[in-house]
């Protein structure tokens, strides 16, 4: 497989800067997904760090609290808009999902550099907003405020708008990629689950997404024509934002995670060299998550003032959902018995996953229970569950496959001692950040609070602390990705020992990734079967 | 500095609410620590069994799955979320319906400070005093954006609309001044909209309501250690008149005698005798239920709500009645039992 | 052979079916996408309508039935005359394609037209969304502007998506005219013709909606 002869790889294949930023290539148009989106993660992070410096100490510590209000707002939406929404799918996904199904790119090619495009103006659109006139409504745009402040939800709003074409032409990619894309041989059962995962999120990117255009659509013109569709002063109804808001945003929320969990699904077989537990149980549950994700958004409005029944039927159904979730946790913990494991980054971050993303998903649980949510809603708790999730469930997987794909993408292999050195400044930073937050939360201290009470001073300064130790590891896993770039060493074609296609072609991939079609003959994770 | 990082990690329960959230937050939390510790330990002891420190060659088991425990799994966790969310149901059930004879106290907030109106015509601005032992139901509403009264003593949390009337209600079981959050995003000073909800002993409630003085303890006072960080808004009161008897001459003031009897004759309006609480029929044939809402809606838009067998006819008192006289207004329309 | 010339099968697909195939499900897909954004104002609609049926009720008799009606008799010419545009160049017969495609656009241009005098009409009696509402007939029912805010977004997003397809069409038209399409390859025509019928369904179900309830 080393002899790749007559054609270079894709990253330097055609050559020059003009070669890449017309290119229809789905590998190049992920890396430029990645490069975006991960320089957003920085971004937002950078304002988390001033938001947690912020309470570092009760009443004013470093800042107004107009500008602390606008940071957790800018916090908040760079994260969830321009990071955590687009990067799997858009990024990794775009990379690996035609190679792991035996494609040579995408189904439109052509449409998926116009998505980066569009993705690219709505978030400079939005980014812009920001910085040239702030806005402080939470990432959440809850009317009546946002029609009342004068900040410039407009231009932001529409760039949410705008992402949202980028997130849904992506998708519907994804989709026709899966139908009509695979490779001889490659039926749904063989598909690598990844590819199930990203499957799974583009029905929802498709289905949900257009409601949040509307929205904000209907926000923008409730801003600039007063149409008093959501504004109770001129007969509309607040709580119907909610309702339009939390119909798209409770879906993404599984459009963030679900792709981190097909990162789990292909790094824990891989790296205990066994065949995964329950391969259609994972594959199926991904899309029954997505199913019901579409019936569950009113968990968030439990004490808005709707009707008790509504909060009944969403409490039902919002329990529903952790059930197939709890089979994924289960069957991958399952997978590692009697497995050969080795414990290398990708498998760091693939365990810490499972370790935090069941705090957060069990904390899912209160907050889906209808009279602790009464005293928990918009408390400290439901921070520490949506970071427990976020940060903890789709980072990590997030972060396990950047280190699993890392050396098939450069050719080039990181530092695995600085690897493992951030990690443990991540997984220890992340923990004091946000576990102390649970406690914060049932003790009461609201949440987007610039400023409070004395007897959460001690936990609010272990929080800050550990977003320190946060900086610290991101800090330094930038520096060894940037490092390994300039390394002289190549590394191996399929380093780790996968199954799957995208193992099987030289590191990096060639610019069409097969030179022939490929045939496939097993399943995606066909370990143990050789015993020696 | 030792000492203060060594919180209490439990809050008062200062209310007939708090011991029953607490026992259910409890459980989720014993079942949650069981299923984590399952998962984690079981990772951990599997990653310390099987942890090849070479490369590992492709030697483990061949196990697929085992779709029987998968099933099994599911089925006996799926009780157990059920018997979770039934559980929340019935105490949230519980919160949702005022005892008839609670106190009831008139609540309008706005940014960035609460404002609470007794019947007989006190208004206290971010300080609520309550009887021990007595349900209290606050009728709520805002004058500009969401904000969402939350006191974590007592468990309660609800979110405060513009142009409408929510409700909360709890009985406080225990003396003393307890804390309230404004919960619900409202700009600027959201973390500053605080008031204090002070619990009195029935009989010192009874003198407070007379004289306006407050037990020892209890004054409007900021205690040191808080002057320094959040400073709960400052509170002041003011003693007007029977919310009632406001609501009465309003009633005549703004013209509404001119249709309404409220002795029980029909006239151009309907009587508004015995209207409270009860249902009336609208002209599409749909039978409501007279409440807050109601009245108020009755009052800012009578288009929207046409009583069967009257012509609209009722001028919008919309933008022309504050949400204080609103307030009045209803609560003299209460009293005509 | 000629039209394997121009356009030859991208790279990544193996066959000229299955390109077809990719293409015709991602617009589907993309038309449920539209579906949903539409969805969105239906259900506002519906809401408020069952909040507020008498105002609806009321409101409704402020439009215009007749050019609605017309409108919609226009839209439903417009796209019968696309499908029989599609027909003609599946069918090999270029000119007649272009000149039912012409037709279409001219259908959609009367189209534009009466909403145009609608608008202006509604303008004029300050029949307007929201806050700029004026008209003085229905002054005292504060939920009426509601109503106008509703119709002014659905048919103004309509609006938007006439606009959209109208250049859509004028686009096939002029690669029709350099001779691309034939009966071996048509994807974008097929694709434009889906596209329009959608935009016409839409209006079928704002119409009833908007202008029949009085
Ligand atoms: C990646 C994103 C993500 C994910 C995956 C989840 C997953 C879940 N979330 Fe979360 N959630 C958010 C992101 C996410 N959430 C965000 C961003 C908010 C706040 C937004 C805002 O207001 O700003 C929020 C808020 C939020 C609320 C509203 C709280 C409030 O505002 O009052 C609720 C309420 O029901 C909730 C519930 C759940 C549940 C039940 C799950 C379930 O899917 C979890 C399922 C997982 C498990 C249960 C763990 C694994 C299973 C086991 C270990 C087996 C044993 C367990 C049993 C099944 C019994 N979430
Ligand atoms: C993907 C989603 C995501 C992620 C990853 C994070 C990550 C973090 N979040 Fe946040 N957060 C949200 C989504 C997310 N958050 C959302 C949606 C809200 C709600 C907003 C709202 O209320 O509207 C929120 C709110 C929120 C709050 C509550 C604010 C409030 O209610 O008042 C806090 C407070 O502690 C917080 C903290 C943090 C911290 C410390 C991190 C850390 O994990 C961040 C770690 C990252 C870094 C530390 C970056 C390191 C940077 C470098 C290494 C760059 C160096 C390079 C150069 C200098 C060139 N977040
Ligand atoms: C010009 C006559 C007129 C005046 C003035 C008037 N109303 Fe009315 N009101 C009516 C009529 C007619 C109805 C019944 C039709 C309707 O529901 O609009 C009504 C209905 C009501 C109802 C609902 C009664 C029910 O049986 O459901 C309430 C409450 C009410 N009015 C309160 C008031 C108050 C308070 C004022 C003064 C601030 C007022 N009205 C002034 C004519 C009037
Ligand atoms: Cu009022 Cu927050
Ligand atoms: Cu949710």
């Amino acid at each position: 497989m080393s002899g790749h002869t007559e054609v270079g790889n894709y990253l330097t294949h055609p050559k020059g800067f003009w070669s890449w930023v017309t290119t229809i290539d789905h590998k190049r148009i992920g890396i430029m997904y990645m490069a975006t989106t991960m320089t957003f993660f920085f971004i937002g992070g950078i304002f988390a760090l001033l938001v947690r410096l912020e309470l570092l100490t009760p009443g004013l510590t470093v800042m107004s609290a107009d500008t602390y209000n606008k940071f957790f707002t800018y916090h908040g939406a760079i994260m969830v808009f321009m990071f955590i929404i687009p990067i799997i799918p858009a990024a990794l996904g775009n990379f690996f999902l035609p190679i792991m199904i035996g494609a040579k790119d995408v189904a439109f090619p052509r449409l998926n550099l116009a998505s980066y495009y569009i993705f690219i103006s709505g978030a400079a659109l939005a980014v812009w907003a920001l910085m040239a006139h702030g806005a402080d409504t939470g990432w959440t745009f809850y009317t009546p405020y946002s029609i009342r402040t004068n900040t410039s939800v407009v231009l932001v709003a529409l760039g949410v708008f705008v992402m949202g074409f980028s997130s849904i032409l992506t998708g519907l990619n994804f989709i026709t990629t899966v139908h009509k894309l695979r490779c001889p041989g490659m039926t749904f059962y063989r598909m690598p689950l990844f590819v199930w995962a990203v499957y799974a999120t583009a029905i929802i990117q498709v289905l949900a997404t257009p409601v949040i255009g509307i929205t904000t659509l209907l926000l923008v013109m409730e801003r600039v024509l007063k149409i008093g569709i959501f504004d109770p002063a001129l007969g509309g109804d607040a709580v119907l934002f909610q309702h339009f808001f939390w119909f798209y945003s409770h879906p993404a929320v599984y459009i963030m995670i679900l792709p981190g969990m097909g990162i789990i699904s292909e790094v824990i077989p891989v790296f205990a060299r066994k065949h995964i537990f329950g391969y259609k149980a994972i594959a199926y549950s991904s899309l029954a998550i997505a199913g019901i994700s579409f019936i569950v958004w009113g968990h968030h409005m439990f004490v808005s003032g709707q009707s008790p029944l509504a909060n009944l039927l969403f409490s039902v159904l919002t329990m529903f959902v952790a059930i197939p979730t709890a089979i994924k946790v289960f069957n991958w913990t399952a997978t590692l018995y009697k497995g050969s494991i080795s414990l290398k980054t990708p498998m760091l971050y693939a365990v810490s996953f499972l370790f935090m993303f069941t705090i957060g998903g069990l904390t899912g649980l209160f907050l889906a229970a209808l009279s602790v949510d009464v005293h928990l809603h918009d408390t400290y708790f439901v921070v520490a569950h949506f970071h427990y999730v976020m940060m903890g469930g789709t980072v990590m997987g997030l972060l396990a496959g950047l280190h699993y794909w890392w050396p098939k993408m450069f050719g080039k292999m990181y530092n695995e001692w600085g690897g493992k050195i951030s990690w443990a400044l991540i997984f220890i930073g992340f923990n004091m950040t946000f576990f102390t937050q649970f406690f914060l939360g049932y003790l009461g201290m609201p949440r987007r609070y610039y400023d409070y009470p004395p007897q959460y001073a001690g936990l609010n300064m272990i929080s800050t602390i550990g977003s320190w130790f946060l900086f610290a590891g991101f800090l330094l896993m930038l520096i060894y990705f940037i490092r390994s770039f300039f390394s002289k060493e190549k590394a191996a074609d399929n380093p780790w020992g996968g199954k799957t296609l995208e193992w099987q072609i030289p590191s990096p991939p060639t610019e069409h990734n097969f030179h022939e079609t490929p045939t496939v003959t097993g399943k995606p994770y066909d370990y143990g079967v050789v015993k020696l | 500095m030792i000492a203060m990082l060594l919180f209490q990690w439990r809050l008062p329960q200062a209310s007939n609410f708090a011991p029953m959230v607490d026992r259910l937050f409890d459980f989720i939390l014993w079942f949650s620590i069981i299923s984590f510790l399952i998962i984690v330990v079981g990772m951990v002891f599997f990653l310390f069994k099987y942890w090849r420190k070479k490369i590992p060659e492709d030697k483990s088991a061949y196990i697929t799955g085992h779709t029987k425990t998968e099933m099994s799994v599911a089925f006996f966790l799926l009780v157990v979320v059920m018997v979770i969310f039934y559980w929340g149901w019935i105490d949230y059930k519980a919160m949702k319906t005022a005892p008839e004879d609670a106190l009831e106290i008139n609540v309008i907030a706005r940014q960035w400070l609460w404002q609470f109106q007794y019947a007989d015509g006190k208004m206290l601005t971010n300080e609520l005093v309550v009887p021990k032992d007595k349900p209290v139901s606050l009728i709520m509403t805002s004058q500009d954006v969401l904000h969402s009264f939350y006191v974590p003593d007592f468990r309660i949390k609800q979110d405060v609309l513009p142009k409408m009337y929510t409700n909360v209600w709890f009985v406080a079981n225990k003396t003393g001044p307890y804390q309230v959050f404004c919960a619900e995003y409202c700009g600027t000073s959201h973390s500053q909209m605080l008031a204090k909800v002070k619990v009195l002993e029935p009989d010192d409630f009874e003198q407070w309501q007379m004289t306006g003085e407050l037990p020892e303890g209890m004054e409007t006072k900021v205690a040191p250690a808080e002057a320094s960080a959040a400073v709960s808004g400052a509170a002041a009161s003011t003693q007007g008149e029977p919310l009632a008897e406001k609501g009465k001459t309003l009633f005549s003031n703004k013209g509404c005698t001119a249709c309404h009897s409220v002795t029980g004759a029909a006239g151009v309006g309907p009587t508004l005798k015995g209207l409270f609480g009860h249902p009336v029929e609208l002209v599409d044939g749909q039978k409501v239920n007279v409440d807050e809402n109601y009245i108020r809606q009755s009052i800012t838009e009578p288009q929207s709500n046409m009583v069967k067998g009257f012509q609209p006819i009722m001028p919008t008192f919309k933008g022309q009645l504050s949400e204080e006289e609103i307030n009045a207004l209803i609560s003299f329309i209460k009293s005509l039992k | 052979m000629n039209h394997a010339v121009t356009h030859p099968v991208p790279h990544h697909f193996d066959s000229a079916e299955q390109a077809f195939q990719a293409s015709k499900l991602g617009v589907w897909l993309f038309l449920v996408t539209e579906i949903l954004l539409f969805g969105g104002l239906f259900v506002a609609y519906t809401i408020f309508r069952g909040l507020y049926p008498a105002t609806f009720h009321e409101a409704s008799h402020h439009l215009n039935k007749v050019l609605g009606s017309i409108n919609t008799v226009v839209l439903i010419c417009s796209s019968l005359s696309m499908a029989l545009g599609v027909d003609r160049v599946r069918q090999n017969d270029p000119n007649k394609a272009h000149q039912y495609m012409l037709l279409t656009l001219f259908f959609a241009v009367c189209f534009l037209i009466i909403k145009y005098v609608e608008y202006t009409h509604k303008f004029h009696e300050g029949l307007l969304p929201g806050a700029h509402f004026t008209f003085a007939g229905l002054k005292d029912d504060p939920k009426a502007p509601l109503f106008f805010s509703l119709y002014f977004m659905m048919t103004g997003l309509h609006g938007i998506h006439v606009l959209v397809g109208m250049g859509l069409i004028a686009w096939v038209l002029i690669r029709s005219n350099r001779g691309e399409f034939s009966s071996g390859y048509y994807t974008p025509v097929e694709l434009v013709g889906i596209y329009w019928h959608l935009v016409d369904l839409i209006w079928i179900y704002l119409f009833p909606l908007l202008y029949l309830i009085g």
